[in-house]
């Protein structure tokens, strides 16, 4: 690792700390991101909903680096990002939601769980192909630098994500023009299949940030009160018109890429649960014992209070019907145009009148 | 009303749009000082500075991906693409990021982007200076398809892109950038999207064409007209959306149909035109629908002339439709 460029965060830098109420809080999110998780792998394996990315492993990261975030500052997520959604203030049913794609989704049904979008959060729309939201988070910070906006733009990817077209344009651009925003490499280890060391010769990702001009920072991903520091102190950077910088936070995937593979046919079951010896939830829980601001009790008393609050959602959310078939054509266009009028004229002409037998 | 070329018109309709509104910026390849290779940006950097006239690094993706989180923002880029042959590294962000934007939030995140790029053939261009790719766009929903062919148009449809709310590929067709000229209006003078212009009135045959294949089809029909044959041409110049209307109407009326596009065949913008009229005016069609289009090979650099549609092409499918 070339250490004149890339600095690595320890415990506690500069750039402020975490007080112990939001640390409290932040630990509740954790437990309910990583309870979510466990119903929603299940929910999925009893085809309740389509599909799920999880997060376990990876709860510090998501819920440190939102909770450096101001109310204003623009969030440009990949699909695993969910917690910091629930940080910036989106209910847990609004979430859900999503992951059946009810009439109540927010996206209306549009695409598979995990694909957000929270306009009033400014958490942006989530798309699948690997690394496009980079450049647009530039986009947004070179906009809000125009429009003098004392905010940060942060986006979300993965180590896979180093190797798209988007990284390169999005860190060069971002250089050039000096423009605040936060990018924020979430280093898995496995971009599904591809482990670490396959995806680049770079003995880290976070020194990729050297030839743009950029600072890189590698930060412990496991450890909330680092990544808090870490991310804060890059926003504030941003802000102050210092320009951008690259963070990798080093953590673990503990389980599958999504519902969609089985990590069992490319790693051992070994690498995991070393791993797991340093899962965030189990060293947050261990900060708050030790500092008095948890008990095992009042913990049960949380993972009861999370699965619960799930549990609601989703009855809640299972109740809701499909979106309106008609809404299949709002959208494309700010205005619908009268081919796509025919169309769903034509679609609705198939279908069973309202509330009639078919 | 002031003479213009093409070209200059475009240039016309950039200026007035950013001193109406200062969220209008500019951005791409050599647009800033340079004033773009084909100087559409001349003078803009001068007049609103580097700040708003962006020089951006060499990548597509690059300018679309950062022009689409501008316009999350708020801003009104209007992005140019150097060449169209030269947009497929931004090929991702305008088909999977911002044509689906809209859609894919549920509304809740429109992206206007419009996206300004010369296409098209005639000027010794070779392989990647020269194609006519716009299909690839008409069939992302989600995107509007532009394409000028006079400078009242280049000026009346870019202020409308860019007053408009969806992302919009505006097509400006280099081969005639500086061989038209024409009146344009002063002013926020607008052309509506979806409103087909009718070039010429006929009644024997309609010749439906776009971009720089305006001029050889007015040709065509000017010497269809000393053999007695009554040609009406009809400029497209909104792919997405189409005029189906205009369409229909012109073949229910001359019963023929020459279809005209630099881009190959197989798969082009004319397959669509004709499915159109075998849906909607089979009963008014006296002859078989010709295309004259492109070959179905890349685009070649010293046969081109061969290459592309031209007069006596487009003279000879109407003659043979017309003697059907």
């Amino acid at each position: 690792m070339n250490d004149s460029a890339v600095r690595t965060v320890a415990h506690e830098p500069a750039g402020g700390t975490l007080s112990s109420a939001r640390f409290r809080e932040a630990y509740r999110t954790m437990v309910l991101v990583r309870a979510l998780d466990e119903r929603c792998l299940a929910l999925q394996r009893q085809g309740r909903i389509g599909f799920y990315a999880p997060h376990a492993g990876q709860e510090a990261t998501l819920i440190g680096s939102a909770l450096a975030l101001e109310p204003d500052d623009w969030v440009f997520p990949a699909y695993r990002e969910l917690a910091v959604a629930l940080v910036r203030g989106v209910p847990l049913g609004t979430i859900v939601d999503q992951l059946y794609g009810n009439a109540r989704d927010v996206t209306r049904g549009r695409q598979m769980p995990n694909h957000f979008a929270f306009r009033d959060q400014h958490f942006v729309s989530v798309s699948s192909p690997i690394g496009t939201q980079i450049t647009q988070a530039v986009g947004a910070a070179m906009a809000a630098q125009r429009r003098k906006a004392p905010i940060a733009a942060i986006t979300y990817f993965g180590d896979g994500a180093t190797s798209s077209n988007d990284f390169h344009a999005g860190l060069n651009f971002a250089g050039v023009f000096n423009a605040p925003v936060v990018f924020l490499c979430q280093n898995n280890q496995w971009a599904i299949s591809l482990p670490r060391a396959r995806q680049t010769r770079s003995s880290t990702l976070a020194e990729k940030a050297e030839a743009y001009g950029l600072p890189g920072v590698v930060v412990d991903g496991n450890d909330l009160r680092a990544v808090y520091a870490t991310v804060r102190s890059a926003r504030e950077r941003a802000v102050g018109g210092l320009g951008p910088t690259l963070i990798e936070s080093q953590v673990y995937r503990f389980g599958p890429h999504s519902t969609s593979d089985d990590p069992h046919r490319y790693r051992p079951d070994s690498e995991v649960e070393a791993a797991r010896g340093r899962d965030p939830l189990h060293l947050a829980k261990q900060v708050l014992l030790g500092e008095g601001l948890l008990d095992e009790a009042t913990d049960v008393k949380l993972w009861e209070e999370a699965r619960a609050a799930i549990a609601a959602a989703v009855t809640s959310a299972e109740a809701v019907p499909p979106p309106d078939p008609s809404t299949l054509f709002d959208d494309v266009f700010a205005v619908v145009p009268p081919g796509l009028e025919a169309e769903r004229r034509s679609l609705l002409a198939m279908l069973p009148p309202k509330g009639g037998s078919p | 009303m002031t003479e213009l070329t093409l070209v200059q018109a475009v240039n016309r309709g950039l200026a007035e749009a950013m001193r109406a509104d200062p969220d209008v910026l500019v951005m791409g390849e050599d647009v800033g000082l340079n004033g773009g290779v084909f100087r559409a940006t001349e003078g803009l950097y001068k007049e609103f500075g580097g700040d708003r006239v962006i020089d951006t690094p060499l990548s597509e993706t690059g300018i679309v991906g950062t022009a689409i989180g501008m316009a999350l923002y708020g801003l009104k880029p209007v992005a140019e693409i150097q060449f169209l042959d030269f947009i497929y590294p931004a090929y991702d962000q305008i088909v999977s990021e911002l044509a689906k934007m809209r859609y894919r939030s549920g509304g809740q995140f429109p992206c206007h982007v419009v996206i300004r790029t010369p296409y098209g053939g005639g000027i010794k261009g070779g392989l990647y200076h020269s194609q006519s790719s716009e299909a690839y766009f008409c069939h992302t929903p989600g995107l509007k398809v532009i394409v000028p062919s006079t400078p009242a148009d280049a000026k009346g449809l870019l202020l409308t892109a860019i007053h408009d709310e969806d992302p919009v590929l505006f097509l400006e067709p280099k081969r005639i950038y500086r061989s038209v000229t024409g009146e344009v209006p002063d002013g926020d003078h607008r052309v509506p999207f979806g409103v087909a212009r009718t070039v010429r009135e006929g009644t024997d045959v309609t010749l439906f064409a776009y971009g720089a294949m305006i001029p050889p089809a007015v040709e065509a029909a000017e010497a269809l007209a000393r053999d007695g044959v009554a040609a009406e041409v009809i400029d497209l110049r909104s792919l997405v959306p189409l005029d189906e209307t205009a369409v229909v109407r012109s073949v229910e009326k001359t019963g023929r149909a020459v279809i005209v596009h630099e881009a190959p065949r197989f798969c082009g913008f004319g397959a669509e035109l004709a499915a159109l009229l075998a849906e909607r005016a089979l009963y008014s069609l006296k002859a078989p629908i010709a295309r004259v289009t492109g070959y179905d090979t890349p685009f070649p650099y010293a046969l081109e002339q061969l290459y592309l549609p031209n007069t006596e092409k487009i003279l000879a499918a109407a003659r043979a439709t017309v003697a059907a």
